[in-house]
């Protein structure tokens, strides 16, 4: 279990995840963009803060190798991707139909 | 030729605590599965508003957001206990985990609140399809972190009966992986469900 | 007062049906028999000690199989009585209701509560011992998975009796599956038999998937791993990424019906239709779950008695990968007639064509392995014959299948019901009755009767195909399925018939199967090498029964069909064994909790089923309550010494 943070890195993750909190809050409730816009820049800000926290918190990089974790995680990344853009690509059959 | 059987003891069971480790990183992967198919329904879904209301007309986005910087917060002093548990200071380690209990606790109470509030204003879970996949999404969330809570009370139990060892460290860093894990969660609930909700 | 009890027991009760009450009484006197004789040889600390609390995969396998083969039976009864109605048009051996009810449970049972458990048999009792290992990686959570599984199939079958079974399918599809069309009890026992057990299955498969990564023998590289080990590795990966979507979608059905809940409801603006995207979204990978161990069954069959190499082993590999992956991608041709639209359903039949390739990559390497090598037509080679020519034709249907328009006549007709029994029977069950003998000698340190096996063998090759070749035909000529009857009219009544006729020869056949075991543990020959078959990989190279250690020394296993390659060393002239240093092992202690924690399960998932909600507590704080239990459980291990393993190999005839 080599899988140490220094405070450094626990701060610094809790920092840029505020600041990734604030930005999407600030142009939503400021409407600051087009909706289409706006939803591609706080999806972005989302992966970007799950790419922060798993560096910063859940140190990540520093698992022993075989990195079997990060392949399982990149796999269900793939697949929770797949349900979900798969499902409503299959369920919004309806605006086909009208 | 005792300590050559008990250093090989020791390190026999640090491979079995780690591999305990590797196992948890596996579970949390199924449990992203569970979470993906139920923000599947909710996207799905999130339009299917039947005779009740939309999200932009029940979602309060000031509790929303303490309950975002509450949570992060916790999952922040669940690190600072981490960093304790490195430096071999039990105490503190206590401590961190202690305050991110109350944090959790003050997490759960806001959201119990906002769905009490919610359900009086005639927004309930059998209202409409939105409603069953928000409360659902939401509520298992929610049942995540009070099973945390509960878990990390169990687990300072234990480090006040049997101390730091190997066992009790391991135990520690799942707990911290499970806790991180539903900060994640929550980042995508807070923009899938509430920003994307009153936008 | 009395009333009161009536009342409540005709609605808690089964009543009405006479075969249901035949059960009732069977029931009951079976299980005063079994406390009986449990009473009379003093042999409840046995069963405690031996098998509730063991943390032994290998008895944790054995417990498995026998629940499985309990539940064979139970749905091959189902089949036989759906195939007793159809055998001739208008019959009323069962009204409408009582047919629903039985194709649901057989399904059900079938696929959930028999090839699944069987298929962790399996994997429990052969993978730890062919890559070299003492253990899995975590001996607890394999007993809570088999516990898990136990309540929650008992759960399900207590339906019959007590309740009410399902009636909506095997995956019980909404509107039917909700409330307004299924009031009763049914659909809960349905959702948390299912879900209990289901923990369990995911719990399997992080177990194997961590034990074949972490704990293969020294020496062991993946590509150097049996092709079975192969297999249940790609098989987990499939459970850990598919069976979550299946808990949380059967959960949603259950708030729908628990807390009027607007999923999948026909009112509140909800949508069956992602009921059934979501379930075919676990449904499919979980055909490749069963039916790739059974491929990895056949890997070892094929090149055990071909006394050759496995052709093509990387390519093997590689297609289990492959096939795994594409799995994921082809859900959608189950509701193909759904209505999702051209360029949907364009995707999904090709991804499902695409995976006839490496499926038939394998088929050619095994048929390639056979060719030339010193063929024995043992009982596992006989089924494995079986399965090539079976599973090409169910294959072959299944690609027509895959071609959306020409679905659109199929889908949900005879044909489909003959394609996935095509593929399941001579796929995954003779898969899995070639690995139950193959593996029975280092289970039970006897072998199979010969003769029975191959009438058995006989009886179910032959009779599948009498069963299920005029259901396809049936399928062209417009019979749909689950029909509980139809008429004279419809020029059905000869083929439904001759199927009726070859279901009842499958049933011969399992009960030739069923004397066969009975006569085998009298008078089977004796494993008494440990080595009966002449076998290729490492479990062959411990005594037949595996001591509970599995290995007295950890073998250093390089090379692929490392036991082969052992055996070729050892009968060098100038081979030389090598002195070893046993040393003290490892080994988990027994525990009561997953049997005890599973219970509470149990009681909460019947609190959930009827709805009672102090139940549901009383239920939910004992799983709690074991769970804390088990947290603070620190001593949980001990140490064989080494006198002890010197024995333990003595008695067994070895030499350490």
């Amino acid at each position: 279990m080599e899988n140490h943070g220094s405070l450094k890195s626990y701060v610094t993750g809790f920092i840029l995840s505020i600041i990734l909190t604030i930005i999407p809050l600030l142009l939503v409730t400021n409407h600051a963009f087009s909706k289409g816009a706006l939803v591609a820049a706080i999806i972005t800000m989302a992966v970007l803060q799950f790419v922060i926290q798993l560096v910063f918190f859940m140190h990540i990089r520093e698992s022993e190798k075989p990195r079997y974790n990060v392949f399982a995680l990149a796999l269900g990344i793939v697949f929770v991707i797949t349900i979900v853009i798969g499902s409503i690509w299959i369920m919004t059959f309806n605006s086909v139909v009208q | 030729m005792m300590s050559a059987i008990t250093s090989q003891h020791d390190h026999h069971v640090e491979e079995l605590e780690s591999m305990k480790v590797m196992g948890f990183w596996i579970f949390l992967v199924t449990d992203c599965l569970i979470f993906g198919t139920l923000f599947a329904t909710y996207a799905v879904l999130v339009n299917h508003i039947a005779n009740g209301p939309s999200g932009k007309e029940i979602f309060e986005l000031s509790g929303v957001t303490w309950e975002t910087f509450i949570l992060l917060t916790s999952s922040f002093t669940s690190g600072l206990a981490m960093l304790a548990m490195h430096k071999g200071n039990k105490k503190q380690i206590i401590n961190w985990l202690i305050v991110t209990i109350l944090l959790g606790m003050s997490f759960v109470g806001l959201e119990v609140r906002e769905f009490a509030h919610m359900v009086d204003e005639g927004a309930s879970i059998s209202t409409s399809a939105f409603l069953t996949a928000f409360f659902t999404l939401v509520g298992t969330h929610g049942l995540h972190v009070s099973l945390g809570i509960l878990w990390m009370i169990g687990l300072i139990i234990q480090l006040f009966q049997r101390g730091l060892n190997v066992k009790t460290k391991r135990k520690l860093t799942v707990i911290g992986l499970y806790w991180h894990f539903l900060d994640v969660v929550w980042i995508f609930i807070f923009t899938i469900v509430y920003l994307m909700g009153v936008m | 007062m009395w009333e009161k009890i009536k009342d409540f027991s005709s609605g808690f009760f089964v009543t009405g049906e006479p075969m249901i009450y035949g059960a009732d009484v069977a029931i009951v006197l079976v299980s005063l028999a079994i406390v009986y004789v449990l009473t009379r040889y003093k042999k409840w600390g046995w069963l405690w000690r031996e098998w509730l609390t063991t943390v032994d995969h290998k008895k944790i396998g054995i417990m498995y199989i026998i629940a499985a083969l309990l539940m064979l039976f139970r749905g091959g009864v189902d089949a036989l009585l759906m195939r007793t109605q159809l055998a001739l048009p208008g019959l009323h051996f069962l009204d409408s209701n009582h047919y629903n009810e039985i194709f649901t449970t057989h399904g059900t049972i079938m696929i959930l509560f028999m090839a699944m458990p069987l298929m962790f048999g399996l994997f429990n009792i052969a993978v730890p011992l062919q890559i070299g290992a003492r253990d899995v990686a975590y001996p607890f959570l394999n007993a809570v998975s088999f516990w898990m599984f136990f309540f929650g199939a008992l759960l399900f079958n207590l339906s019959f009796v007590i309740g009410g079974s399902p009636n909506a399918g095997w995956l019980s599809y909404p509107p039917l599956s909700e409330i307004p069309y299924s009031s009763g009890p049914g659909q809960n026992f349905y959702v948390w038999g299912i879900n209990i057990s289901g923990i369990g299955s995911t719990a399997t498969g992080i177990n194997f998937l961590v034990t074949i990564l972490k704990m293969r023998a020294p020496g062991m590289k993946l590509m150097k791993m049996p092709l079975f080990t192969w297999s249940v590795l790609a098989s987990c990966i499939l459970i850990i990424f598919s069976f979550p979507v299946f808990t949380a979608t059967l959960a949603m059905l259950y708030i729908d019906r628990f807390l009027g809940g607007h999923f999948f409801t026909m009112t509140g603006a909800g949508n069956p239709m992602m009921y059934i995207n979501l379930i075919w979204m676990w449904g499919h990978p979980e055909v490749y779950i069963v039916v790739l161990p059974a491929f990895g069954i056949f890997s070892e069959v094929v090149a055990t008695f071909s006394k050759k190499k496995i052709f093509g082993y990387k390519s093997m590999v590689f297609s289990l990968i492959l096939i795994s992956v594409i799995s994921y991608f082809t859900w959608a041709h189950h509701f193909f007639t759904m209505g999702a639209g051209a360029d949907v359903n364009t995707f999904f039949a090709i991804a499902t064509m695409a995976i006839a390739i490496p499926t038939g990559v394998k088929i050619f390497n095994w048929l390639f392995t056979m060719y030339k090598g010193r063929i024995e037509f043992s009982q596992p080679m006989l089924w494995t014959i079986g399965f090539i020519v079976c599973f090409v034709i169910g294959g072959a249907t299944g690609v027509m299948l895959s071609i959306a328009p020409a679905d659109y006549q199929y889908h949900n007709s005879y044909f489909l019901i003959a394609h996935f029994h095509n593929t399941l029977i001579g796929g995954v069950v003779f898969g899995y009755l070639a690995g139950l003998i193959y593996w029975w000698p280092k289970m039970f340190g006897f072998k199979l009767n010969d003769r029975l096996g191959k009438w058995a063998f006989w009886f179910w090759n032959i009779g599948f195909y009498v069963c299920f070749l005029p259901q396809y035909a049936l399928g062209f000529m417009g019979m749909t399925r689950r029909l509980y009857t139809y008429g004279w009219d419809r020029g059905w009544a000869s083929l439904n018939f001759v199927s009726t006729i070859g279901a009842f020869l499958m049933g011969i056949g399992f009960i030739f199967q069923a004397v066969q075991i009975i006569y085998s543990i009298k008078h089977g020959e004796k494993d008494t090498t440990g080595d009966p078959w002449n076998g290729r990989t490492l479990e062959w190279s411990i005594p037949s029964p595996a001591p509970h250690y599995n290995f007295a020394v950890v073998p250093y296993a390089p090379e692929q069909d490392a036991w082969w390659e052992m055996k070729k060393k050892m009968q060098d002239p100038d081979y030389k064994k090598e002195k070893v240093e046993l040393e003290p092992i490892h080994m988990p202690k027994n525990t009561g909790i997953p049997f005890i924690m599973s219970f509470f399960w149990f009681i909460a998932g019947f609190g959930f089923t009827f709805e009672w909600v102090w139940m549901i507590v009383v239920g939910l704080i004992g799983v709690a309550a074991t769970m804390f239990a088990r947290s603070f459980q620190y001593d949980d291990d001990y140490y064989i010494p080494v006198e002890e393993i010197k024995e333990t190999e003595s008695a067994m005839g070895r030499v350490v």
